[in-house]
């Protein structure tokens, strides 16, 4: 069996993941702000001036404190899911261990995704409340995001060797997942009865944490960071025995 | 000291290729399909000694690619049991771990980090692989620039310098011009000479013959003859004449 060194493949898997992305792009990394700065834009435009709404101050960074989360998750996810299915090459010929691939494929995601932070948090800091103790609250609310995705992926993609119609339920998943997390909404706009539902989705709860400790300044409620816990090490325990469970066959099925 | 071991090993295989549609699924589920399943192998056992050489002989389709991937542990048996002890450092599929957009250095680097390497023994061998390669030059270029036959050199070349416990060769001694393949087989021959374990699947060949001592002979699965590898061949030949 395998007995190699993890990190530094790990390491490598997603500096590979990273190069590829970007090499070939006049612009390189500069999509990685280009994309959530446009999309604010436009939803800025559509919540201010199309349907102008009294309620939210600051709107372009309310709403870009849903747009880095949702965008990390969708791509992360959706590359994450077709992952085995796409290096079946690496799969069937190099003994590695399996779960590498797809954990690799999210982390490689994370890179861009710092881009991201860094320019929401100078946006905040330049047009918002600036800098409060808080902020170190953020590094635990998206450590347990990257552990979510990480194990929503584990089980969407060895699923995805099986039946390749998962990548699309994914991508649909996605799209239906723009509208029923509060990307563009507050949250005290949904019905109490709803409202306590969203904490238990971490995408939903990490887009409220963001916006309770940049925009408010305040610290994440316990509850709240009790039921993203909860709910990441589940997904996370789940995707590892299920994908456990399905690697047996993927040499049959690639 | 075994260094490989199997023992009862069957390994089956769907007839559609694995790939099931939804439908399948639920076919199964209602039991009205009755999965066709062929045997790739069929109650292999044998072991292998340290610094043992050995040749795996058969025709296409005889199973000898599924035996690799057995001993890779890449696939698990259906019954049975396989025991390897020692890295083993697999000429599958050559070049199966490179990226056409990563340079010939970084390619080399991440198939280091996925046959189990350390940095700091990765750092350590880069020099020695790519003086091997003879690809100095176009070293720092994209592998997508390459010629085939440059980068079937950098994948022998990042393989056999890695120092690997047992060395599992498939089909693939012609890499490259005819200078190079001398300095391939050389470089196999000093392997063994070190004492490592060789597991070879070859078309029958002087250099086959001259590299290994014992040979297998698979055929439909089976493990047709298992012994010095000139009775073997002698015998396998004989068959496939006679056949003819």
């Amino acid at each position: 069996m395998w007995k190699g060194d993890y990190l530094f493949l790990l390491q490598n898997l997603i500096v590979k993941d990273f190069k590829i992305r970007y090499r070939n792009m006049s612009l390189g990394v500069f999509w990685s702000l280009l994309n959530p700065l446009v999309m604010m834009a436009a939803l800025t435009f559509v919540f201010t001036a199309v349907f102008p709404n009294n309620q939210i101050e600051n709107f372009p960074i309310f709403v870009l404190c849903g747009l880095v989360p949702f965008n990390f998750f969708t791509v992360a996810w959706q590359n994450g899911t077709i992952s085995v299915a796409n290096n079946a090459g690496l799969i069937k010929r190099v003994p590695v261990p399996r779960e590498i691939v797809p954990i690799a494929t999210v982390l490689s995601t994370c890179v861009h995704l710092g881009i991201q932070i860094g320019l929401l948090l100078v946006l905040v800091v330049v047009f918002g409340r600036g800098v409060n103790w808080n902020w170190l609250w953020l590094p635990v609310v998206w450590g347990l995001e990257i552990l979510f995705v990480c194990g929503l992926t584990l089980m969407t993609s060895a699923l995805d060797v099986y039946i390749r119609d998962v990548r699309y339920v994914v991508e649909s998943a996605c799209t239906l997942l723009f509208w029923m997390v509060p990307v563009f909404y507050a949250i005290h706009s949904v019905p109490q009865s709803y409202a306590n539902l969203y904490q238990f989705n971490p995408l939903a709860a990490l887009i409220l944490a963001l916006r309770t400790i940049l925009i408010d300044g305040d610290a994440p409620t316990a509850t709240l960071l009790l039921k993203l816990t909860f709910s990441s090490t589940l997904v996370f325990a789940l995707g590892l025995i299920v994908f456990h469970r399905l690697k047996r066959q993927f040499f049959d099925y690639l | 000291m075994k260094v490989i071991e199997l023992q009862n090993v069957n390994k089956t295989f769907h007839r559609s290729g694995g790939q099931k549609l939804l439908r399948h699924y639920l076919e199964d589920i209602l039991g009205k399909s009755d999965p066709e399943r062929f045997f790739a192998l069929k109650d292999v056992s044998f072991s292998v000694q340290d610094a043992e050489s050995i040749a795996v002989i058969g025709a296409n389709g005889a199973g000898k690619s599924t035996l690799l991937s057995l001993v890779t542990g890449l696939v698990p048996p259906s019954t049975g049991t396989v025991t390897v002890s020692g890295r083993a450092a697999a000429l599958l599929d050559l070049g199966s771990g490179f990226h056409p957009d990563l340079t010939g250095r970084e390619n080399i680097i991440l198939n280091a980090s996925l046959l189990g390497f350390s940095r700091k023994q990765a750092y350590g061998l880069y020099d020695s692989i790519v003086e091997f390669s003879e690809l100095d030059d176009f070293i720092k270029e994209p592998l997508r620039t390459y010629s085939n036959g440059m980068m079937l050199r950098l994948a022998f070349s990042v393989a056999v310098n890695l120092d690997p416990e047992i060395l599992i060769i498939d089909e693939v001694l012609a890499v490259g011009d005819q200078k190079f393949q001398a300095k391939c087989t050389e470089k196999i021959f000093q392997i063994r000479n070190q004492g490592k374990t060789i597991l070879c699947v070859s078309h029958v060949s002087p250099t086959l013959r001259e590299l290994c001592d014992r040979a297998l002979w698979l055929d439909h699965g089976q493990l047709v003859m298992d012994g010095p590898i000139r009775e073997v061949i002698e015998a396998y030949e004989g068959r496939v004449t006679r056949q003819a």
